[in-house]
């Protein structure tokens, strides 16, 4: 059975609105980080789609790049999440006021 | 799979400046302490070496790992400015992080890292080669942000760097996979065939379009997407502020300009307005919020802010409707003419705050600034200088920038802009020259007087020489900048 490719853009495009929303309203940082993780993965469903679509195997290939570029990122992200909450007890956004936001 | 010799050849400045990073994190722990400048020097050669290569090789548009990957002048132009910028942050930061007793080699291997993805920035030719440079940049920029770990601004600026850097990777990211699904591929070339065949009628490229845009709007601090550059440059280390002030807003700057020319110039017409209207947004915004500043990092962010919306006029020059080839590179070529001048006077003058100190911590109030010129007459001789060019006054090469970006306005039938321009560039000398005004009209009180130090290492001292320099000398005699310019930039 074949699913129109349209039907995996819809749902990248739900995918990417969540995480667009949930970096946009929530506070708390790790959840801010795994709303930015979503946006990725829903970059990744596109690339995935296409590829089927096109018999094109490049977008696999870009998916492996991406995934590989999330989790350095978040690695880089999770150490300074850590650092943060050394100085301030707290990894909520709102708790962060030296800087004016 | 294989790749051809040629093709290495190619890459060999990313490739020495990756080498050279990996040796520095590589040697770091096992050199002692007192050796630690033996990397930092390491790092300059290396960027010599890198110099030395792209400056020779310099001329005809070479492909390499099919065409994935380009170096023509355009890219040798921006590799050369990110080499003299990384230079200078390096020998800037020689003696800034003893003083700041952060005096980890690892500083300069990411800093090379971070060089070495606006290098494939800039020479990107594919989509998603641009993007993975971008992130080869950002990441070690998180992390350089926060390098004064033991304070807690330097770290709260690396978070939220972080956090909105990761946000508009993700934009830029999914508008590359929808340009994949609009045209089959990530190829600047692929995309323009696709974008001339379909034009803007086709959803996905108007959004991936749209995507690209914002994620690179964060990335060169346009307005509205500029709300992370205050507080970043604000709290993390001086010399890594004055590396991203300038270096990778002039990365940012050189892919955006190849991809919204050579992948999306078909439809020029439509996306000229668009960055028209951030242009206008991000003058005004970035110009009348510094007026209201008291510390100088983040009143130099505001202004960093304004100077990407001069320099996005050259963007607009180059895309305006009706213009012929003369005015699009005329507007490429003015856009790299002010980038080059704002890197000279923006490291000049954040390589002065980082070597003011007041009482053991940095000087950068503006308070701070207050008689500097009974004590130390040279330091505020330089500021001022460095004050007058970033706010267009001539002689100096900030009026010269300017003057090209406008004129390229002028010809291309937008003179109404060139005059908007020029009214900001009047509020922009107001909060310039208070600087100046209070480095030479204030008298500082006798405890100001004693706490005020400057921490002049002798790299310290190269660095504003060769800032003061740039400035004067391209002022009063703009010819050979302006000329390779204009045979680099982007036709």
């Amino acid at each position: 059975m074949n699913v129109p490719v349209e039907y995996y853009m819809v749902l990248s495009g739900l995918v990417f609105l969540i995480g667009l929303v949930g970096v946009l309203v929530r506070t708390n940082l790790i959840i801010i980080l795994l709303s930015i993780e979503l946006m990725l993965n829903a970059t990744n469903i596109n690339f995935v789609a296409f590829s089927a679509h096109f018999g094109n195997l490049a977008g696999q290939v870009f998916v492996f790049f991406a995934l590989t570029v999330a989790a350095a990122e978040v690695a880089v992200g999770l150490a300074i999440i850590i650092a943060l909450y050394r100085h301030h007890a707290s990894i909520n956004v709102d708790d962060f006021r030296l800087l004016k936001w | 799979m294989t790749f051809p010799l040629a093709d290495l050849v190619t890459i060999l400045p990313e490739l020495i400046v990756v080498v050279a990073a990996c040796l520095v994190l590589a040697l770091e722990p096992i050199t002692p302490p007192r050796r630690k400048d033996g990397l930092a020097w390491m790092s300059v050669a290396a960027l010599t070496a890198c110099f030395i290569v792209t400056a020779s090789g310099m001329g005809d548009r070479v492909g390499a790992f099919g065409n994935l990957v380009v170096v023509d002048a355009y890219a040798s132009f921006w590799k050369l400015l990110l080499y003299v910028v990384s230079g200078l942050t390096i020998l800037l930061s020689i003696g800034y992080l003893k003083e700041e007793r952060i005096d980890l080699a690892e500083f300069y291997g990411f800093l090379l890292l971070s060089l070495a993805g606006m290098m494939v920035m800039v020479s990107g030719a594919d989509l998603l080669v641009i993007y993975l440079g971008t992130e080869l940049m950002s990441i070690p920029l998180y992390i350089l942000a926060g390098f004064k770990r033991f304070e807690a601004r330097s770290i709260e600026s690396s978070a939220k760097y972080f956090i909105l850097g990761a946000f508009s990777s993700g934009l830029l990211l999914y508008g590359v996979s929808l340009i994949f699904g609009a045209a089959g591929s990530t190829r600047l070339a692929d995309i323009a065939a696709a974008v001339a065949g379909r034009g803007l009628n086709d959803p996905l490229v108007l959004m991936a379009m749209m995507l690209l845009i914002v994620g690179f709007g964060f990335k060169v601090a346009a307005v509205p997407f500029h709300m992370w550059t205050p507080d970043v440059y604000q709290g993390a280390p001086t010399s890594v502020t004055a590396f991203m002030a300038v270096a990778s807003k002039a990365a940012s700057f050189g892919a955006l300009l190849r991809v919204m020319l050579e992948g999306f110039g078909g439809v020029r017409s439509n996306w000229t307005g668009l960055i028209l209207g951030l242009c206008l947004l991000t003058l005004m915004l970035g110009n009348l919020v510094a007026i209201v500043q008291t510390n100088v990092k983040r009143m130099l962010a505001y202004s960093s802010i304004a100077h990407a919306g001069y320099a996005l006029i050259g963007l607009v020059v180059a895309g305006w409707v009706g213009t012929n080839a003369g005015t699009v590179s005329q507007g490429t070529s003015s856009m790299m003419l002010y980038l080059a001048v704002y890197a000279l006077m923006t490291v000049g003058a954040f390589a002065v705050i980082a070597i003011l100190r007041r009482g053991g911590v940095e000087g950068d109030d503006l308070d701070d600034l207050t008689g500097l010129a009974r004590q130390h007459k040279g330091v505020a001789l330089l500021m001022l200088l460095f004050m007058v060019s970033l706010a267009g006054i001539p002689p100096t090469a900030g009026f010269i920038g300017k003057l090209y970006l406008f004129m390229g306005a002028v010809n291309a039938g937008l003179t109404w802009l060139a005059v908007v321009g020029l009214l900001f560039a009047a509020v922009s000398a107001f909060y310039y020259l208070r600087v100046v005004m209070v480095m030479y009209m204030r008298e500082p009180s006798p405890e100001q007087a004693r706490a005020t130090r400057l921490a002049l290492s002798p790299t310290a001292v190269i660095v504003l020489a060769f800032a003061a320099a740039g400035v004067v000398i391209v002022g009063v005699y703009p010819g050979p900048l302006v000329a390779f310019t204009s045979s680099a930039a982007l036709p």
